[in-house]
Order: C-alpha cells, then sequence, then structure tokens
C-alpha cells in the first residue's frame, strides 16, 4: 500500500455570450446635478462584480475617474432591459451597452464644455481626472463638473446618453451543424499535481499551475477572485459533488450541506495562475468573462492525473474514493504511468 | 496559497495598456455592505401581514393523480388559501419560449400527471411558514403510480415509458425535423479507415447542485396602482418579469422586479418559478406573500445542471495528428426543457473543442427522464463536454505515444483555421495558455513545441471546408418505431453529399451603434478618450519566477493632486440653495 504523486493536464476554450445570439441588453447613463455619473442598468449582480466592472468601463469611456462614477442594478421601473447575468454574457453585452450609452453621454459632456470654453468640441480630451481641456493646451480647461453644472443650469442641456448590444438572433442548420456560437472565446490551460493513496482512494491535490486567456483582466482583482473561485469549484465538481451519488439511480441523494460534500479548507491547494491578455475584436475594451470558463479545466486535469497516478481511468464524475478503490481492484493494484516529465 | 502573475509580454503588440480605469484593481462599490452584513437581499424587505406559501409535491418518479382532498388542510387555523392548477391563467409554458425555441411544455402547478419526484401539485398560502409547512403534510393526494425513466439510453428504447406528453418520443424536437442535434463536417468513416489509431472512451458527468447560500425565492407585494412589485433573488430580472406575465397573462408593465444582490447564482436562478408563483399568491390574496425554498428543495427539487453522457471515438495518425472525431452526446434533461435545449446546441457549436480536426461528426440529444428537470449552471453546456474532451485527448494521446501537452499544441486550433461549425477561428490563445500553464508547472516539453504561436501555422489548407457526408437518420418519432443507432455513422438511412466549401448562412455580429455619437472607438479600447499616460503596469520579463504577493497592483504613479475646496456658489456642491427650499431637499450633502 503506497501513495501515489501523478500529474494531468487539460486545455480548453470557452464561447462568450449567449449561444446563437438574441440577447440584448441596455444601460442608461446620466450627469448628477453635481457633475457625476450615474449608470442604470437591470443587470444582476450575482458576487462576480458586474457593478464593478461596468463602472470601470464608464469611467473609462467618459474620461472621468472611477470614484466619479455610481451603478445602479436590478430594477425594472429604473433599468432598461436586460437579459440577464448567464451564459458569460454580463461583461461581453451589458459592458458594450454601458460603452455606447458612456459614448453618447460624453459627446454631450464635450459639445458643453466646448461652449463654455469657446472651442471646437472636437479640440477637447479628458485627462480622466476629472478635467477636460484643449488637446495640446493644458491650461484652457475646464472641469468635468463645472462643464456638466454649466450644461445642466446655464444651457438647458441634458448628459446623457443610452446604449444597447445586440447580436441578433441565428439559427443552427439542421443537416451540418454551422452556426455562428458566438464572437469570441476565452482560453486556459492547467496542470494539476496530486496524490493518490491506494489503500483508502483518497485524492490529495498538492498544486494548481494554470494559464487563463481572457482577453483582458478589466479588473485584475475580480479576475483573480473568479479564477481563485473557479478552481475550487473545478475540484469540488472532480472529486466531490452529485445530487445523485448512484446516477440514474435516484438514492442517497443529499438533502443539505452535511450530505453534499464538498472541500474545505483544508482541501484547497496552492494555485499558481498566470493570465494572458489578447483583446476580443467587439468585447468590451478586448475582456472575455472569465467566470465560467474557469472551473473547466479543473475536472479532467484532475482526472488525468489520478490516472497518471494509479492507472485507473475515472470517466464518471465525481471520482469518488469508492470508485478509485474499484478500479485499482480491477486493475490488480496502482499503475503509475509517470508522465509530465519533470526537468 | 495562491499566487498571480500578469503575462503583459504575450499579445503586447494587440493590446493598449494606457487606459486609465481598465485594467485597475478597484475596489467593488458594494463591499463594504457585503462584510458588515448590510447588503439588501430579496428577503431583507419585511411587510406586515407576510403570508408564507409552500408546496405540495409528488414523492413519486411518475404517477397521474386521481383525485386531491385539501379539505383537512383548509381547516387549519391560519390558512389563508390554496392555490390549484386552475388558478393560473396560463399553466403551460418554457422558458425559452421568450426567444422562441421550443414547445411550452411545463406546467407552473401539475394539474393531472406528475413526472418526477418533488413536482408541485398545489401550493398553500399561510400566515406563516410553519403553519403553511402543516397543512401541506395534511392535503391528501391520491396517486396512480405509472411506469418511470431514469436512465437516458432507455429513454431512448422504443417502448420506454412516455415522460413529457409535448414530446412523446423523449427528446426535444430540433428544427421540427430531427430528434437531435447534428454536425456533420468532411468525411468520419472514410478517416477513421486510414487512421493508425482508433481511439473510444465512454464519459459520464452526475448532476450537481448549484449550491447558493441563499435559496431560490422571492416576495410579491400588491400595490396601490394595479401593479405587483416583487422582490427577487433572480439572475436574469427580465427573463423572470416575462415568464411571469406570460404564466399569469399580464401585461408585462404591471410587474415592477426589484433584484439586485444575489446570494450566489452559479446558473440556478434562472429558472423562474419563485417569481410566478409569489406574484399568484399575492394576486389571489391580495398580501404580500413570500415563496422561498429550503435547502432540501434547492438540492432535491431546484434543477441541477444536468447529467450528461459523452461518446467519442477518435481517429489518429501515427505522428500524432487527429484526423477525424465522432461525438455522441446525451443530455438528461430531466422531465421537462427548461434550458437543456439550448445547452445541446451550445455544447454542438463547441465541437470538437478547441482543435483542428478536419473530419468531425456529432449526434447531440436532449433527453426526456422522470428525474428532477436539468437546468443551468457555470460551464453550461461545455464543463460536462470540456471532461469528455480532455480525457480523450489523453487517451489519444497515449494511443500516439506522444506527451499529452505536446499532443494538445500539435492539434491545437490557431488564428485563420475552420472550425467544425463552418466559422473561421480569430483570436485564439490556446497555444500560449499550454505553453505558459506547461512552463509554470516544470513540465517539459520538446522545445520545438515551444517555439509554436496561435497566430501561424493557421489558415491555409486548414481553412477548408471539407466536402461533407450528411444523413436523415432520426427524423422526429422515428426511433418510436424500432431500434434507431444513436452515432452519427450507425443510421440506416441513404448519406448525402453536400461540396466541399458549403457556407449557407452568414457570420452574425452585434448590431451597429443606432447613431455615430454611440460609436466609441476600435473595441479594443484605443478609444482616445484619454490621452496617453506612462504605462500603467510596466511590461514584465517573460518567465519571471512568481512572486508570492500579485503583481497586480499598479505601481506608484504621480501621487493624485489633492483636490483644492470646492469653489463657493456651485449650484449643488453643497446642497441646493434657492430661496424657499430647504437646504439639502435634494443634491449631495457634504461635510
Amino acid at each position: 500500500m503506497a501513495i501515489h504523486k501523478g500529474r494531468g493536464f487539460a486545455s480548453v476554450n470557452y464561447p462568450i455570450g449567449m449561444n446563437l445570439g438574441g440577447d440584448p441588453s441596455q444601460a442608461l447613463v446620466h450627469s448628477t446635478p453635481d457633475g457625476k455619473f450615474k449608470v442604470s442598468l437591470s443587470s444582476i449582480d450575482l458576487g462576480q462584480g458586474l457593478k464593478s466592472v461596468t463602472r470601470q468601463i464608464a469611467a473609462e469611456t467618459l474620461g472621468v475617474p472611477v470614484s466619479d462614477v455610481y451603478v445602479d442594478t436590478a430594477d425594472s421601473d429604473t433599468g432598461p432591459h436586460c437579459m440577464g447575468s448567464f451564459a458569460s454574457r454580463g461583461t461581453h453585452r451589458v459592458g458594450n451597452a454601458v460603452i455606447r450609452a458612456a459614448t453618447e453621454a460624453r459627446t454631450q459632456l464635450l459639445d458643453a464644455a466646448s461652449e463654455e470654453l469657446e472651442v471646437d468640441a472636437r479640440d477637447l480630451v479628458t485627462d480622466g481626472a476629472g478635467n477636460i481641456h484643449v488637446r495640446g493646451a493644458p491650461g484652457r480647461s475646464i472641469s468635468v463638473a463645472d462643464a456638466s453644472i454649466a450644461a445642466q443650469f446655464k444651457q438647458g442641456r441634458t448628459l446623457a446618453g443610452r446604449g444597447i448590444f445586440l447580436v441578433p438572433p441565428s439559427e443552427a442548420d439542421p443537416e451540418t451543424g454551422e452556426m455562428s456560437p458566438v464572437t469570441c472565446f476565452a482560453h486556459a490551460a492547467l496542470v494539476v499535481d496530486l496524490e493518490v493513496d491506494d489503500e483508502t482512494g483518497e485524492v490529495t491535490v498538492l498544486e494548481i499551475n494554470s494559464a487563463y486567456e481572457v482577453g483582458r483582466a478589466l479588473n485584475p482583482r475580480l479576475v483573480e477572485q473568479q479564477l481563485i473561485g473557479g478552481a475550487w469549484m473545478g475540484l469540488s465538481h472532480a472529486l466531490y459533488e452529485t445530487t445523485e451519488p448512484y446516477y440514474p439511480a435516484r438514492e442517497n441523494a443529499p438533502l443539505d450541506f452535511n450530505e453534499y460534500v464538498m472541500p474545505g479548507p483544508g482541501d484547497v491547494a496552492t494555485h499558481n495562475i498566470a493570465i494572458l491578455e489578447r483583446p476580443a475584436e467587439d468585447a468590451p475594451f478586448g475582456g472575455k468573462g472569465p467566470g465560467e470558463m474557469c472551473a473547466n479545466p479543473v475536472l479532467p486535469a484532475v482526472a488525468n492525473a489520478i490516472f497518471d497516478a494509479v492507472g485507473v481511468h475515472c470517466d464518471h464524475l465525481p471520482i469518488t474514493a469508492e470508485k478509485i478503490l474499484r478500479g485499482l481492484r480491477a486493475n490488480g493494484g496502482a499503475r503509475p504511468r509517470n508522465r509530465g516529465r519533470r526537468p | 496559497m495562491t499566487t498571480v502573475e500578469f503575462r503583459k509580454d504575450l499579445f503586447a503588440d494587440e493590446r493598449d495598456d494606457n487606459l486609465q480605469e481598465i485594467g485597475q484593481p478597484t475596489i467593488r462599490q458594494d463591499i463594504l455592505g457585503h462584510v458588515t452584513g448590510r447588503s439588501v437581499y430579496y428577503d431583507d424587505h419585511p411587510f406586515e401581514g407576510l403570508l408564507h406559501m409552500r408546496c405540495v409535491r409528488s414523492p413519486h418518479h411518475h404517477a397521474r393523480i386521481r383525485s386531491v382532498d385539501t379539505s383537512p388542510a383548509e381547516h387549519i387555523a391560519g390558512v389563508r388559501r390554496i392555490v390549484r392548477p386552475g388558478d393560473i391563467p396560463k399553466n403551460l409554458n418554457t422558458l425559452l419560449s421568450l426567444i422562441g425555441f421550443g414547445k411550452d411544455d411545463e406546467p407552473l402547478l401539475a394539474p393531472s400527471k406528475v413526472a418526477y419526484r418533488g413536482e408541485p401539485v398545489l401550493a398553500v398560502i399561510a400566515d406563516s411558514d410553519r403553519i403553511a409547512r402543516k397543512a401541506v403534510n395534511a392535503v391528501r393526494v391520491d396517486w396512480e403510480t405509472l411506469p418511470h425513466v431514469l436512465d437516458v439510453e432507455q429513454a431512448l428504447q422504443p417502448d420506454a415509458p412516455v415522460v413529457n406528453d409535448t414530446y412523446p418520443d423523449n427528446t426535444f424536437d430540433y428544427y421540427e425535423t430531427f430528434d437531435h442535434q447534428k454536425l456533420r463536417f468532411g468525411d468520419v468513416e472514410a478517416a477513421f479507415a486510414s487512421a493508425d489509431h482508433i481511439v473510444e472512451g465512454r464519459y459520464q458527468m452526475s448532476p450537481i447542485e448549484q449550491a447558493p447560500m441563499e435559496t431560490c425565492g422571492a416576495i410579491a407585494v400588491p400595490e396601490t396602482n394595479d401593479r405587483f412589485t416583487c422582490y427577487t433573488s433572480t439572475q436574469a430580472l427580465f427573463f423572470s418579469l416575462a415568464t411571469t406575465a406570460k404564466l399569469l397573462d399580464l401585461q408585462s408593465s404591471r410587474l415592477h422586479f426589484v433584484g439586485g444582490t444575489v446570494g450566489g447564482g452559479f446558473g440556478g436562478k434562472v429558472d423562474s418559478i419563485v417569481e410566478p408563483m409569489s406574484v399568484l399568491g399575492a394576486m389571489l390574496t391580495g398580501k404580500p406573500v413570500k415563496f422561498m425554498w429550503d435547502r432540501e428543495e434547492e438540492m432535491q427539487v431546484g434543477a441541477p445542471r444536468g447529467a450528461e453522457l459523452w461518446l467519442i471515438k477518435d481517429g489518429v495518425t501515427r505522428d500524432g495528428r487527429i484526423l477525424a472525431r465522432q461525438f455522441t452526446g446525451l443530455f438528461d434533461s430531466g422531465a421537462y426543457t427548461r434550458l437543456s435545449s439550448y445547452a445541446v446546441v451550445k455544447a454542438t457549436g463547441h465541437l470538437p473543442g478547441p482543435y483542428t480536426i478536419p473530419n468531425v461528426a456529432a449526434n447531440v440529444y436532449c433527453v426526456f427522464t422522470n428525474r428532477t428537470p436539468a437546468t443551468a449552471m457555470r460551464g453550461f453546456g461545455i464543463t460536462g463536454v470540456d471532461f469528455a474532451i480532455e480525457r480523450q485527448m489523453d487517451r489519444s494521446a497515449d494511443a500516439a505515444g506522444i506527451d499529452p501537452v505536446e499532443f494538445r499544441i500539435l492539434n491545437a486550433y490557431r488564428d485563420g483555421d475552420m472550425k467544425a461549425h463552418r466559422r473561421t477561428a480569430k483570436n485564439t490563445a490556446l497555444i500560449e495558455c499550454c505553453q505558459v500553464a506547461a512552463e509554470k508547472a516544470a513540465w517539459l516539453v520538446d522545445p520545438a513545441v515551444l517555439g509554436q504561436s496561435s497566430r501561424s501555422g493557421g489558415g491555409g489548407t486548414r481553412a477548408d471546408i471539407p466536402e461533407t457526408v450528411t444523413d436523415e437518420t432520426g427524423r422526429i418519432g422515428e426511433r418510436r418505431g424500432g431500434r434507431i443507432p444513436l452515432d452519427p455513422l450507425a443510421g440506416p438511412g441513404p448519406k448525402k453529399r453536400v461540396a466541399a466549401g458549403t457556407v449557407r448562412s452568414q457570420e452574425v455580429s452585434a448590431v451597429a451603434p443606432q447613431r455615430p455619437d454611440m460609436e466609441h472607438g476600435p473595441a479594443t479600447g484605443e478609444s482616445g478618450a484619454a490621452p496617453a499616460r506612462a504605462p500603467s503596469v510596466p511590461p514584465q520579463p517573460p518567465h519571471v519566477s512568481t512572486p508570492a504577493v500579485p503583481p497586480v497592483t499598479p505601481p506608484a504613479v504621480a501621487p493624485p493632486v489633492k483636490k483644492p475646496p470646492l469653489p463657493p456658489k456651485k449650484p449643488f456642491s453643497e446642497g441646493v440653495r434657492r430661496p424657499g427650499v430647504p437646504r439639502f431637499l435634494s443634491g449631495t450633502r457634504r461635510r
């Protein structure tokens, strides 16, 4: 009886946005009386940080500091239509709608500033710190707040913008499956190092080394949070979770978190993450949603590592100790493979 | 422990890193509310006289309802209303009717037959959750149990019990033609014949619970303006609103939905059941009504990530090229469609994974069984098949005697390659991810493989759409007439050939902005909105050892200029100053 080390690899891509389109999202942006900006959405922040990301996108597009932007979400009376937060569509669809709305509002902001500064609006730039100035002449400037207040209380202008983003619906071909599923893909590859105890069937994940390509990390902290949580979920899916432990039989169903088993803090493995950014053409500032993709490569990498460690093909999820022990018995014991050479 | 590094050296020429706010590790605005417990969830809306709703559910996998006796429940003090299927104006729906996909197949409350254990048949509204539970237990239902089927392959046998009367063949109908979604690209049969190795695998994913901390729920309140407000845990506000309007036959503008902060969703809060139920309760009682699942309902009645069965067959050459790959996929949708029909199409568009394979065929089925309906979960339609593909990749690598990382890079898709769904690959980065992950893990690979790039070596003959073999096997209803093989090649019908280069529909892209002033600069962010400034993150040398603290914090830039005090007499800068109007009536309150 012994503990066997194994390593497994997997690489994946993930479609961003709802398959075959037909899922619009809208955004409204307007200036407050003190020259800040409000973004109104009916989209849902599930904890993934949609409010934060749309706030940064609005600030970047408007050319104002992020502290001057507030995001209001999830009220069907005040926020325009949004299909919802699923299918990795939040950042992509809502983010693009916010860009359009903020761009329209910015155009009006620059028009108001051009009237105050008596210059052509096309010659104006924002410094991202709350000021608008003539390109090449930072001295001729007006603050965003002053321009906004002038617009609303002197010029009689609104500073507001509307945005919608829609990939029109399309169909798959019944005969060949030809389709335009989505417009961009995120990518990942991952190595799992683990140990298998051939006496108990217990798996201990030692380390994960990963690379995730996310288009652009719009907020690096939020990306990091998604990738760490996603890897945990991947391990949990691979080794622990199911509502039907003997699927397709429905017996032994868990009813609460005492019976529905998941990894605890002591089961969390060291995870070394690399983030790659290849901006996608139609994504907001190139950013692809990393949240859904990031759990996926962990499941097969764990199974591949278990095969490497003890030579048991684990093709039925979740990979419980019982399944590993049955596999070992059928093979007449562990047969380590030793793939993934180290230097 | 976790370490994070940003490989800014890769694809640097495709990226403008001189942005102001994008790429900053800005702290989320709602974090203080989350960590101090002050964020408002749907259940944080208290109402005087709030009523509670609970459901009477089927104990059987499949049964007919002979009769229901609710009188013992009605006599319990505090019971306000029994909700029956007949109280629901339009008691049949399918979620994706919102985008015109599929037939209405699921009642909100089952009127005559249940098709899974836990299916609701009645609801009780009472003064408290405890009374509602007591009343639910007092309802007597006379059941006539029916034969059931829990296994997807058995459900496709000619003599299998009919799970869902809308789809009597136990499969979702695709395009009013086939009982599955097909993918055909090239000639898989011929390619198998010329391959050196044939590799087969069978992969199964079991159902998985989304397991949010907050269970699904909603509180509906009748308003005085003939509308209903619904506080909900939904992931998709207008999706749930429109579904509620349809089931209750209401103008959608009579509904005001308020959501927002959700205690975890992961796909399990799209199904829109608690919203129409609670609004119906408010309509029937004229009082605020809460319908909230307990943990057991969340675990066993709330829809999980569905089980998937995948059979894959590869034809591989001696030098490690995958010549052909065939899939048979069976999605266990449970008793009703919910969103599994869509997952099938999404999965099919994902095949054969991020690899360039010249011959691909797939038959993917959405199968009805007598279990809790499946629904979305993080990675929907992809997680299960990615498990299958990546297990299969290792098997095929072993057959060819090639290192698993090298095998993937050898077969990886690259810019300009044709994908099996007949669209050109672009913006690919699989090879770079493989290289970086292997390097971080000190997984030794052939140096020649490390020189490969997603941006070169693609296109050319890899961009060709081959002549494709098609068939018409698996028409709707055919399977009831006799056993028909599930896999793409084994069909008995005649084969057809679709000419090389055939593309039948346009590439679809987003609708352009409606007015020029909504047109942002290049979508990758070179907006010109902000003038260039020093790069917010200095280019990092490649192959640096990973520090324990992630280098995401921007390096010191010039300290922000301290803003001068607010100038006087700015409207709204220090509250409203209009004659006769109290200060701070509106505007920003400062100091």
